[in-house]
């Protein structure tokens, strides 16, 4: 026992309070600064590369098991599956063909209408990598950052709908607020009588809040929310939840809903990160001159005409 | 010479294992459950070779744990602090306690642990957490024996081919 030699045998004379008092003053004097200026955003950007890496390692585990429980599925459980896969295919093909009827009727709405600017959505794939730096917080972490295009701010969807925003892009990596974390607000409208509300995080993965609803307000069990694109960082028009129960507040002066999020939080899998930018904040532009399409208008001896609809 | 550098090897690989340990996900139910490893490890170390484990040595692990969990910076440095402090006051008297006794006291040192993370939290703005935000302190006790015979094995092995 030679390893006892060195070490005092009571620490107490050597360990000062004031020491201990001088390193709680700068811990909390860095938790101070940093939660008014998040400089902890640019250190981590500085040091990706030492952090990259260990997130990888760190998900290796469940993604070994992942593949083993692949490899391991038997045929019986890869048959009902197949059987499953088709059905949901078969519905996806009939729900896609409408989608491609009401396409064409809208592509022939907007032509009537001269509607010079069409949405087009852009999209980038992502994956979630299996991380996990806080139980009580409901990030996740993407596998795409700032060198594939990512900014801070953007909007993530799944097949279902809204789960939430970028809140961090490093060179590799993304860090996304779920919208169901207790720190996360969406503002969102009832698509059924378009309402307006927020919808704020739980804390669990599978229910959102609607705290201060007026209690005259028309709002059911079922109804859809929406993103209703203001505040500026959700673009508008995308699933967010479903009401699921309605209740009056502990004040009785309103009512709070509680609504189940469309997107599959709790699965992970592919994400998709918005690329259109929602609506800018602020006053719309004026509105273009009313009158007639350009193309029924070009005969017309109208000054207002642009000269370039006519070949 | 060799053998303190083969001890300095586990002890820094060891507390790297933690950080790989903090960050490994679990199945969604199992989450509240992770023990806070990285305390684990500095509790060991404090009370096997503290000629090692000081305040710093605890300030600086705990501001690269708020680097690599992305939180709040220094939010781990002020808990590893005031949990390292605790535990080399009351270390001459750990080292001696029979197994059962020294998982009660990391439970204890854990338990308090979440109260300054609450209250660290608190101060922050944000709401209070769910009931099971109590229970990995619980996890952190049962995982304490464990994580002590396996250091004190790889030590002894350490020790053994070296003599």
């Amino acid at each position: 026992m030679t390893r006892a030699d060195s070490a005092p045998l009571f620490t107490e004379g050597t360990l000062s309070t004031l020491q201990l008092i001088g390193y709680l003053a700068v811990a909390i004097a860095l938790m101070v600064i940093d939660h008014r200026g998040n400089y902890l955003a640019r250190i981590r950007w500085g040091m990706s590369a030492a952090i990259e890496p260990m997130y990888r390692i760190a998900a290796m585990p469940s993604q070994l098991a992942n593949r083993t429980s692949l490899a391991l599925a038997d045929r019986e459980k890869l048959t009902e599956e197949n059987a499953e896969l088709s059905r949901q295919l078969l519905l996806a093909e009939a729900s896609l063909n409408r989608y491609r009827a009401v396409r064409a009727q809208n592509q022939r709405l907007q032509q009537l209408l001269d509607v010079q600017r069409s949405l087009g959505i852009g999209v980038q794939l992502a994956k979630i990598i299996h991380v996990d730096t806080d139980p009580f917080r409901h990030r996740v972490l993407l596998n795409v950052g700032a060198d594939q295009g990512v900014q801070v701010g953007q909007a993530v969807i799944d097949a279902h709908g809204i789960m939430g925003q970028v809140i961090e892009a490093l060179p590799n990596t993304a860090t996304v607020l779920l919208i169901t974390d207790p720190t996360h607000a969406i503002p969102v409208t009832i698509e059924r009588t378009g309402m307006r509300a927020i919808a704020h995080g739980s804390g669990a993965l599978d229910s959102l809040e609607l705290p201060n609803i007026p209690i005259s307000a028309d709002v059911k069990v079922g109804d859809k929310l929406i993103t209703s694109g203001l505040g500026g960082v959700f673009p508008s028009g995308f699933p967010v939840g479903e009401i699921r129960s309605i209740r009056n507040d502990s004040s009785g002066m309103f009512a709070a809903a509680v609504a189940t999020p469309s997107a599959a939080l709790d699965r992970s899998g592919e994400v998709l990160l918005l690329h259109v930018l929602p609506d800018p904040v602020g006053p719309p532009e004026a509105a273009s001159l009313v009158g007639p399409p350009a193309s029924l208008a070009g005969d017309a001896p109208s000054s207002s005409a642009p000269a370039a609809s006519k070949p | 010479m060799n053998r303190t550098r083969a001890n300095s090897a586990l002890f820094w690989s060891s507390l790297l294992a933690c950080y790989l340990l903090q960050l490994m996900p679990l199945p969604q139910a199992l989450l509240p459950l992770k023990p806070y490893w990285l305390a684990l490890a500095l509790v060991y170390w404090a009370l096997e070779s503290p000629e090692r484990v000081g305040l710093g040595l605890a300030f600086v692990l705990g501001l690269l744990g708020d680097v690599v969990t992305g939180e709040l910076l220094g939010e781990h440095a002020l808990r590893l602090c005031i949990l390292c402090f605790i535990l080399l006051r009351f270390r001459a008297r750990l080292r001696f306690f029979p197994m059962w006794q020294q998982a009660l006291a990391v439970f204890a040192l854990l338990l308090n642990d979440r109260i300054v993370l609450l209250m660290v939290r608190a101060c922050a703005g944000e709401p209070s957490p769910p009931v099971t935000f109590w229970l990995a302190p619980l996890t952190g006790m049962v995982a304490w024996p464990w994580l002590f015979l396996l250091l004190d094995d790889l030590r002894s092995r350490l020790r053994v081919r070296e003599s």
